[in-house]
């Protein structure tokens, strides 16, 4: 199989693996993990497209993806932050319990 | 495809599926830092060295640290009485197994425009570290320093959801 | 013949791996490098332990072991076959496949690390052209390893010492990759071969050492701060401090696993300095320049074990640090200071050769290591002792 192929489907099952993980799970630290999952299966593809690429040497795909890495950990430091904020306010993280707006 | 990377691509897809199909939270959080660690693998058999480390350093090192410490501060240590999924879990399943299905038919259908073997180049492409830090110096200056204020502004943000609000006197 | 004993681990492993067929001569020769560091770097275990018993015990007034063997040098064996014998207890309630997991990891991740440290003339393991970079990500793996011990025995007090251990090992990273970066900004590279290269100048019989510059000097400072907290080693080991909690996150684990940690602990602490000396004390070069004909293993050797015997030192003289003493030291004292010292380091390398930057980079680090102290001291209060007697 063509290597590039390999690397995009490798991406797609882990993309929709945090789709689900995301949309089934319960806590909403699981939902914060499923959207690492995402963000990560973002960055092999723009990696293997680079490497895979006409011009790799122009590094674009490259620098595209540390940047990726760099907002995505700051994104999860502050999605964790309002978990602990939620948690401190409704005692609990169970987001099925969370489906009002009061409160 | 060689061996190698079946093997790191069963690993990172072994962690994810495990990350979201154990009960116990912090079993979960170990399951995604073993993907994240066969992700930086990937990175590396793709000759993207420096993302492959810094994937370690942030992902492994402080992203995975961070969702530890969120789920011990918020006492989802335990694993949980009631059950872990939620009442809709087989609409999102049956949404991510959608998505799936149109990117891989995506990629399929388009091998043949592909470059890959007897096409386009696959010769390794000779980046250094200093070709990396003349480009974010040069071409990127720009998203390197909004990345800056970026992570600037997330710190301070984190900071301040996550403080203990101060008790209002009288 | 200088060079023939320079190069003696070379040349061997070339020797050894002529009798095989040349397909398998690139796999044999990184294996063989492999078997070699496991070899050497236990054997260093060994005799840092042990020189760290008789080193404790006379700064503290008695003797240390001295039955098994001539100055009781076959002590680390007695305490490895102890090790190895002991019964292997896991708590009932432990997390079993994490429990068993987490010396593992340590172990594994400490051993990597190794593999990017040039020990003599062409003796790196992988010259990797981003080898800082690969060091200090497998620096970062050792937290989680920490973490999985402590809060996989579901015990309050390794729990406890987890936590504590963490939040130390991650709030001193930014300073020991902050002093790197000074060094990697005036090098030109994140290969360590080509800092060493760059070290290996002798000006007038002197060396190119960084810690001989100003910026060096207060680099291998923050740096030397630095990798005692990363270690959890004495005055940073909260963590693990016997007399506070029990052993920290250590607590449920006996016998081999207990033996691991350990390993693990020295090995980290034999690789950090290892860096150390690769960043600041000028790697395998020699002090003198008419010291050249020793062999470049020597001196690389000889460095990290004065660097253990100086960690030795510290923890037999420093009182334990509270942890938000700790933490406040790093967050407030010694990141601002890296950072100041990033720009002495880019003033140094713009003021071109010549005695002025001396003169100037040594007055802005000196005037504001004494402002922070200054202002530091002055919001604690600090004076002569008084003495308070019971009424």
């Amino acid at each position: 199989m063509n290597p590039l192929a390999g690397y995009l489907l490798v991406a797609a099952l882990l993309f929709s693996i945090g789709l689900a993980g995301a949309l089934t799970r319960r806590n909403a630290i699981l939902v914060l993990i499923g959207i690492e999952l995402m963000l990560n299966a973002a960055n092999l593809n723009l990696i293997a497209f680079w490497r895979y690429g006409p011009h790799p040497e122009a590094l674009t795909g490259m620098m595209f993806a540390i940047f990726s890495i760099a907002v995505a950990a700051a994104e999860a430091a502050v999605g964790l932050g309002l978990v602990i904020s939620i948690h401190r306010h409704a005692k609990t993280t169970d987001l099925d319990a969370m489906n009002r707006m009061k409160g | 495809m060689s061996f190698v990377f079946y093997l790191i691509a069963a690993l990172t897809v072994a962690g994810g599926l495990a990350a979201i199909l154990f009960k116990n939270t912090v079993h979960c959080a170990l399951a995604v830092t073993v993907a994240f660690a066969g992700q930086a693998l990937m990175f590396l058999a793709l000759d993207a060295q420096f993302a492959g480390f810094a994937q370690i350093l942030v992902y492994v090192g402080a992203v995975a640290i961070l969702i530890v410490f969120a789920i011990l501060l918020t006492r989802n240590s335990e694993t949980p009485k009631d059950g872990v999924y939620s009442k809709n879990w087989f609409v999102g399943l049956v949404i991510a197994a959608g998505v799936f299905a149109v990117l891989g038919w995506a990629v399929l259908g388009s091998v043949r425009v592909l470059p890959g073997p007897g096409g386009a180049p696959t010769a390794t492409p000779a980046v250094t570290v200093l070709d990396i830090g003349n480009a974010l110096m040069g071409r990127y200056v720009l998203p390197l320093e909004i990345v800056a204020l970026l992570l600037t502004a997330a710190l301070i943000g984190a900071v301040i959801v996550a403080m203990h609000e101060k008790e209002r006197a009288k | 013949m200088i060079a023939t004993a320079d190069q003696i681990f070379v040349l061997l492993k070339h020797w050894l791996i002529g009798f095989l067929p040349v397909g398998l001569q690139g796999v044999a020769g990184v294996l063989l490098s492999v078997v070699a560091i496991i070899a050497v770097f236990p054997t260093l275990f060994a005799l840092a332990v042990w020189m760290e018993r008789k080193g404790l015990a006379r700064m503290q007034n008695r003797i240390g072991p001295n039955r098994v063997g001539p100055f009781g040098l076959l002590q680390p064996i007695a305490d490895a076959i102890k090790s190895l014998t002991k019964e292997d207890i896991v708590p009932l309630r432990a997390d079993t496949a994490v429990h068993f997991m987490a010396p593992v990891v340590l172990t594994v991740v400490v051993f990597m690390g190794i593999a990017v440290l040039p020990m003599g003339r062409n003796m790196t393991l992988v010259s990797m052209d981003a080898g800082l970079l690969f060091f200090f990500a497998m620096g970062a793996s050792s937290e989680l390893a920490v973490f999985m011990a402590g809060w996989s025995s579901r015990n309050k007090y390794s729990l406890l010492g987890a936590m504590r251990g963490v939040a130390q090992m991650i709030s001193y990273e930014v300073p020991l990759l902050m002093s790197s970066v000074a060094v990697v900004m005036i090098t030109g590279s994140l290969s360590l071969d080509k800092v060493v290269a760059a070290q290996n100048q002798y000006t007038w019989g002197l060396p190119h050492w960084y810690i001989f510059t100003p910026w060096g000097l207060a680099a291998f400072l923050m740096y030397a701060t630095a990798a005692t907290a990363e270690t959890n080693r004495s005055p940073f080991d909260l963590p693990e401090g016997e007399s506070e909690l029990v052993a920290g996150y250590f607590t449920e684990y006996s016998g081999f696993k207990w033996a691991l940690f350990f390993l693990g602990e020295y090995v980290g602490m034999l690789s950090i300095s290892g860096l150390g000396t690769t960043l600041f004390l000028g790697g395998w070069s020699a002090p003198f320049a008419f010291l050249g004909w020793v062999p470049s293993w020597f001196w690389f050797f000889s460095k990290v074990l004065m660097s253990i015997a100086v960690f030795i030192w510290i923890r037999g003289t420093l009182p334990r640090l509270r942890q938000d003493q700790l933490m406040n030291f790093a967050w407030k004292f010694v990141i601002p200071f890296t950072l100041l010292d990033l720009l002495v380091a880019a003033i140094w390398r713009f003021m071109g050769d010549g005695w002025a930057r001396w003169i100037v980079c040594s007055a802005i680090l000196l005037i504001a290591y004494a402002l922070m102290c200054g202002v530091g001291m002055y919001r604690k209060h600090f004076g002569l002792r008084r003495y308070r007697y019971a009424e």
